[in-house]
């Protein structure tokens, strides 16, 4: 299977292991993954006042790239993989959107007039969806390294499930984290708190903020006895993970958890090379041999 | 109603019918639909830091009042849509929140920029974190 990949500006910088650990993952499940050559900011947030069409440009723009894969036979199908949440919901929704309303589309095909006319033929989806399509008895047949022992507690984040219409699973109760980590022989660790955001981009300018609503969700994961956080967005991981040293200034007796990308944990129950767990913030290594995964 | 408050909170002032509009408008959204139930309120994850509740901020827009330009709660509303999968009147909040950012940015204002950050701490932070700030933050 061939599909197009929309990585993201930060799965090439800050969360190089996500994407690396992505490519390996998809490779064990058959996927091969391309990039569109020119590919441009997503817009990072959807542009939720009515008159904003501005904001469109940007994802729009890039799938216009996926229908000229498609046309260029590069491709298998009209779908476009994702995995920053971000990425996600921004691409979706200006899709939906856009192909909802005539008079939009007019105007940002006027707008970039020098592209080809977007035809409203591109599905966006989550490698979440992908994976669950796949079916769990696949996934479990491509297992070499079982996750034996390892507690692990999904954090879904926001964008991933809301808005209701654009999301992957039931907002109230998501499964599709879970069901692959028990494919992966892992044992789940429920977290009340795995829906309630991080903080997201209050990281920049009221850090304490953020810092608070993340260490809620670390505490609710080490209280139910996890080893391990599992993200599927850069932004949770950062406020999750990197930004731990921020909450203990905060929260003494906080010990830390180590926190990974869900494809992470795939590319090592596959016994793949590029698990990229050396980019992570606590070091999760540590948890991985005391488990006898590493 | 003999407190002033509670006179503020059930009046609508003719005079305020422009900015409802606005908002109305910018949002998509028919706030009249919402009869403060809190749902919203009791929902958000930031109520903490908010000096309006998110049910108070959508009464005082059907009133078209000024201080929804003024409240903290717009800028604390980092759409996590919580609110908006359990408004039982279908309300999509975060739009409404949106639209009273966009009344104010609109103006010419910066909400924060990027200048106000060390070297150090403009490296440690991902893009994804910068670009979106910035979005909803600035002008």
């Amino acid at each position: 299977m061939r599909l197009a990949y929309y990585p993201g500006c930060t799965m090439k910088t800050d969360a190089k292991n996500f994407d690396e650990s992505t490519y390996s993952a998809a490779e064990a499940l058959g996927i091969e993954l391309l990039e569109p050559t020119r590919w441009n900011c997503c817009g990072t947030v959807h542009a939720l006042a009515k008159d904003n069409v501005m904001n469109y440009l940007a994802p729009i723009r890039n799938l216009i790239r996926v229908e000229q894969m498609n046309e260029a036979e590069l491709v298998d199908d009209k779908r476009v993989v994702t995995q920053c949440a971000m990425c996600y919901n921004t691409l979706k929704r200006a899709n939906a959107d856009a192909k909802a309303d005539p008079d939009k589309m007019g105007k940002i095909r006027d707008f970039m007039e020098k592209e080809p006319n977007y035809q409203g033929s591109v599905n966006v989806v989550h490698m979440l969806e992908l994976i669950k399509g796949l079916g769990w008895e696949e996934v479990k047949s491509k297992v070499v390294k079982p996750l034996d022992g390892l507690k692990v507690s999904p954090y879904y984040g926001c964008l991933l499930l809301r808005p209701r219409e654009y999301g992957i699973d039931d907002p109230d109760h998501p499964t599709v984290m879970e069901d692959l980590f028990e494919a992966l022989g892992a044992e789940v660790v429920d977290n009340p708190y795995k829906a309630k955001c991080c903080g997201a981009y209050h990281a920049v300018h009221l850090k304490e903020v953020a810092a608070d609503l993340s260490y809620r969700i670390l505490r609710q994961a080490q209280e139910a006895g996890a080893d391990i956080i599992v993200t599927a967005c850069p932004l949770c991981q950062f406020n999750l993970g990197d930004r731990q040293n921020e909450i203990k200034k905060h929260q003494r007796e906080f010990e830390g958890i180590p926190v990974v990308y869900y494809t992470q944990l795939m590319a090592l129950a596959f016994g793949k090379e590029g698990t990229g767990f050396e980019q992570n913030i606590p070091d999760p290594v540590p948890v991985l041999e005391e488990k006898g995964l590493l | 109603m003999s407190n002033g408050t509670s006179e503020l909170y059930f009046t609508f002032r003719p005079e305020n019918a422009a900015l409802k509009a606005k908002i109305e408008e910018l949002s998509g959204e028919n706030i009249d639909l919402c009869f403060q139930c809190g749902a919203c309120s009791s929902s958000c994850p930031l109520t903490s830091e908010m000096d309006l509740l998110p049910s108070t901020v959508i009464r005082y827009a059907q009133l078209g009042m000024e201080e929804v330009l003024e409240s903290k709660t717009p800028w604390i509303c980092i759409t996590c849509f919580n609110c908006e999968i359990r408004c039982p009147r279908g309300i999509d909040i975060a739009n409404v929140m949106e639209a009273i950012r966009e009344m104010v940015l609109r103006t010419k204002y910066d909400k924060f920029t990027l200048d106000e950050l060390t070297p150090e701490e403009l490296r440690e932070l991902p893009q994804i974190a910068l670009i979106s700030n910035q979005r909803k933050l600035t002008a």
